[in-house]
């Protein structure tokens, strides 16, 4: 028999277990070997507290305190040389830490380098909004607000981006299922026919997976179409292609090739 | 000079044909189906495939209208979201009766692969639907042939009486 594991909380399960195969990190390398970003290290390190550094895929990785976020980012840009933020989300590890992890990928178009800065923040926690520094990370805080629910400070306009504005919950959490939760599986009927309509139609018909495998009436196939509730048992009837010239819709003729002029002359 | 103006009584009779209500209206109807742009996702580019020039569909009289005042035909033509849910609906309810729905491949049909939080598993969840076009997505041909079948199936309805409600799924 199988162990029995408590299932009151199947919500908060996450939906990540490690049964499948996990690919083993990229090896990390010492911030030394590489002297353009060993200078830069040094500029942070001189300004701010620095948790971790390495080089990981020709990238250096900095983790810095939350709260330093901002002013890390804008020395990059403004000393550093670090002009474009190409990319900046969040990492759920909330299961395994109880935090989510936000990071800032930086491109240094002059330097030709590429630098991350990560930081952690709790569930509960908020961060500062980079996005008077980078313009694109206005969409991007969003996005994260969005798709984590991770609260950005001083953001100009804190609002979801790709969900609907009444949508609850935030889907990138590893805890939201993949199929979504109750509210998300009658979102459109509530919205559309009203919460009473959730009765008429029933929770089986709001499980995409359910097959009725007897139910071969409402399909038909491409050529063979009957209507429905046509027993077919023996077979379905052919449906020749009709055009309508054939069948004798008032005033629609076959187009006739032999009878067509075919002008030689434009300027006749 | 040419003779533009054409003489009935002379060249074989007066224009005059014989037929019932039923039958002339649903001519009309079937060769004119207007058609709303509906777009959603790739399936879209399959719809403005047919109706361009090479499959061309003004042929069958199915000309793309912009607004749902002048159309009577929705494909809905890829992915339905949750989030665009509440406006496909708005939209099928502006359309004037009598109206019909091509739900044009797999997406539109049962969600297809996107069995997720934010998909609609099936356009007719949501508004009712006449034809379904099976596809990932259908080329421009099945597309052409559904229209085809619609056009069979309008021409088979009393055109006098109001049409009768559709069932949802």
């Amino acid at each position: 028999m199988r162990a029995y594991t408590p299932k009151d909380n199947v919500q908060k399960k996450p939906y990540y277990t490690d049964r499948y195969w996990v690919a083993p990190q990229v090896a990390k390398h010492d911030v030394s070997s590489d002297e353009v970003f060993a200078a830069d290290l040094e500029a942070i390190k001189a300004k701010f507290e620095v948790l971790d550094a390495y080089i990981q895929v020709e990238q250096m990785v900095v983790v810095i305190n939350a709260h330093d976020n901002f002013a890390v980012i804008e020395m990059l840009k403004n000393e550093r040389q670090y002009n474009q933020l190409s990319e900046m989300s969040a990492i759920d590890w909330l299961a395994s830490e109880g935090k989510f992890e936000i990071f800032y990928q930086m491109l240094s178009m002059s330097k030709r380098k590429r630098l991350r800065i990560k930081c952690k923040i709790s569930e509960k926690e908020s961060i500062q909004s980079v996005e008077k520094l980078f313009r694109s990370a206005d969409w991007s805080e969003r996005e994260m607000y969005d798709m984590f629910g991770v609260v950005v400070n001083n953001h100009p306009f804190m609002k979801r981006i790709l969900m609907p504005d009444d949508w609850e919950g935030f889907p990138l959490r590893k805890t939201y299922p993949l199929q979504g939760d109750e509210f998300a599986a009658w979102y459109e009927v509530d919205k559309i026919f009203g919460k009473e309509a959730r009765e008429i139609i029933g929770p089986e018909n709001r499980d995409p997976a359910r097959i009725d495998r007897y139910d071969t009436e409402r399909f038909a196939r491409l050529g063979h179409e009957v209507p429905r509730g046509t027993d077919i048992t023996h077979g379905e009837p052919d449906t020749p292609l009709v055009y309508q010239e054939n069948e004798g819709v008032f005033m629609i003729e076959k187009f006739d090739a032999q009878k067509s002029v075919v002008i030689s002359d434009r300027h006749r | 000079m040419a003779q533009h103006q054409v003489n009935y009584l002379k060249d074989g009779g007066l224009p005059v044909a014989l037929t019932t209500i039923d039958k002339v209206v649903n001519w009309g109807r079937s060769n004119s189906l207007w058609a709303l742009t509906y777009g959603l996702a790739c399936c879209g580019i399959e719809m403005m495939a047919s109706g361009a020039s090479r499959y061309d569909f003004d042929r069958f009289g199915t000309i793309f209208r912009a607004s749902p005042r002048q159309a009577e035909l929705m494909v809905v033509a890829g992915t339905l979201t949750k989030k665009h849910a509440e406006f496909i609906r708005r939209l099928y309810d502006q359309m004037t009766e009598p109206k019909w729905v091509i739900s044009m491949g797999s997406c539109a049909n049962t969600g297809g692969m996107f069995n997720t939080y934010s998909t609609v598993q099936g356009v007719d969840r949501v508004i009712p639907v006449d034809l379904y076009l099976p596809g990932c997505a259908p080329r421009p041909e099945t597309l052409q042939y559904g229209v085809m079948m619609l056009q069979q199936k309008i021409r088979r309805e009393s055109a006098s009486r109001a049409q009768k409600p559709k069932r949802l799924m």
